[in-house]
């Protein structure tokens, strides 16, 4: 019920509305609860509205963190002498 | 595909899960809430509690909209299809709930009942103005994420003066829900759900944004990370979890920044507030009677209620007395305590909804096979 999947804006349509391009399945969906929506967007769809943008730059970002999680645990290990 | 599958890759989720073994102190356990049925399959789809250590442990919560309705709702749905010459639009997870005595509304239908499955509020509109002459009732569940989309349909057939639709409203309102089942005083039989913290919903905190947890999380001193539904999303905020656990926090962090804020989503919250207020209090199935946890139709938009537009007959509805969704529901049992559970009970008969919803906690126990192997080692998982 609060699945979604993030996907891209490819056309803008008349009254709140656009089409958007998920693994080479395209759809309309509405954009009534977004604002600015350009194409080339990625939004979060959720039965058939787009709920929010996905933020690039945050999504980069959290990636990054993970994987400094890990590259940080390499360290201590590194540091008490384990093999990696 | 882009934002999901960098977000499942095995790497680094073997380094997260590394990262979170190093940093668990070995002489506690962690008993962590994934609020969202969402977050159940994920951990049970990539087996990402596999990947935990042994005292970190995930409790499922109740965030699934169809698992949580309670059933006379759902009896008064189908009672509006077969009773009132409607056409009743609903999305697909309600259609095979079962409702007192094993009634649903996929056999309303097959008696003749008019319930059409829709994808959007938008494909009820246009069976609305398609159909003049017939009224048109759209069964609206779901919690803050799919709100907004009942909110568009309800202001849209007021402007379109669409007289022949009208929503039979159910939303309702997570962190009440967090606050209910943390003030669950429990039985002598069913001991209160012990909890250490919560991974917060991913996309209710699209719309609602991360604020309304802070109450939660500082009334009951547990922290709350609010995360996406991806495996290395869920496995960022266990080691984000326990480390707000070491170091005594108890605060909201946002492991989901890609599509949360602080704020959420102002435009969406702004059109559930012109549309909706809330109740006094809604029952939850598994939870009871929750104040202020649901909402209903405003005044303004009193014509588009079918609560109001159709006599609705008060009725004595039944859960299956074996059935442990209830206790699922609030954390305090899991899958593998129920005597049903993969026996009568199965995806293609169920009896309870936790087996039906594609975000029931029994559904994922046996559409991924964990509790097979769980059985073969005499253990319950």
């Amino acid at each position: 019920m609060c699945l979604a999947l993030p996907a891209k804006i490819v056309a803008l349509e008349g009254e709140d509305m656009a089409v958007v391009a998920l693994e080479g399945v395209k759809k309309s969906v509405s954009i009534a609860l977004i604002e600015d929506t350009q194409v080339g967007d990625y939004v979060l769809v959720h039965v058939g509205y787009a709920l929010h943008k996905v933020s690039e730059e945050e999504a980069e970002r959290t990636l990054a963190i993970m994987a400094e999680a890990g590259v940080l645990t390499e360290e201590v290990r590194e540091s008490l002498g384990e093999a990696s | 595909m882009k934002y999901i599958t960098e977000f499942r890759q095995k790497d680094v989720s073997a380094n997260l899960a590394r990262a979170i073994a190093q940093e668990v102190q070995p002489d506690r356990t962690y008993r962590i809430m994934e609020f969202c049925g969402g977050h159940t399959h994920a951990i049970f789809r990539y087996g990402v509690q596999d990947l935990m250590p042994a005292n970190f442990e995930f409790i499922h919560g109740p965030g699934c909209p169809v698992c949580v309705l309670p059933i006379r709702r759902l009896d008064d749905a189908i009672e509006l299809a077969e009773n009132h010459d409607v056409i009743l639009c609903s999305y697909g997870d309600m259609m095979r709930v079962p409702g007192t005595k094993q009634n649903s509304l996929l056999k309303a239908k097959a008696r003749g009942a008019d319930v059409r499955m829709v994808y959007s509020t938008l494909d009820a509109l246009k069976i609305a103005a398609d159909n003049p002459t017939k009224q048109v009732v759209f069964f609206a569940i779901g919690f803050e994420t799919t709100t907004p989309p009942t909110a568009v349909a309800v202001k849209k057939a007021k402007e379109a003066g669409l007289s022949n639709f009208s929503v039979f409203s159910n939303h309702v309102l997570t962190p009440a829900a967090v606050g209910a089942i943390l003030d669950t005083p429990g039985t002598p039989d069913e001991p209160p759900v012990e909890l250490d913290g919560f991974l917060g919903p991913s996309h209710v905190s699209t719309i609602i944004g991360t604020r309304p947890y802070e109450a939660a999380a500082q009334t009951y001193k547990k922290p709350v990370v609010i995360t996406g539904f991806e495996p290395l999303d869920v496995m960022m905020a266990a080691l984000m979890i326990v480390r707000q656990i070491n170091e005594g926090r108890h605060e909201v962090e946002n492991q989901y920044t890609r599509v949360v804020t602080a704020d959420g989503n102002k435009k969406a919250q702004a059109l559930v507030a012109e549309v909706f207020e809330l109740r006094d209090s809604f029952e939850w199935r598994g939870l009871g009677q929750i104040p202020n946890s649901a909402l209903k139709l405003r005044d303004s938009f009193a014509d588009f209620d079918a609560e109001k537009r159709f006599d609705i007959a008060p009725k004595q509805s039944r859960e299956v007395k074996s059935c442990e969704c209830p206790a699922i529901l609030r954390g305090t049992k899991g899958p593998l305590d129920c005597k049903l559970f993969g026996k009568t009970c199965t995806p293609e008969t169920p009896y309870g909804s936790c087996m039906v919803s594609s975000e029931g906690a029994c559904a994922a126990y046996y559409s991924y096979g964990r509790f097979r192997a769980d059985q073969s080692e005499g253990k319950v998982a």
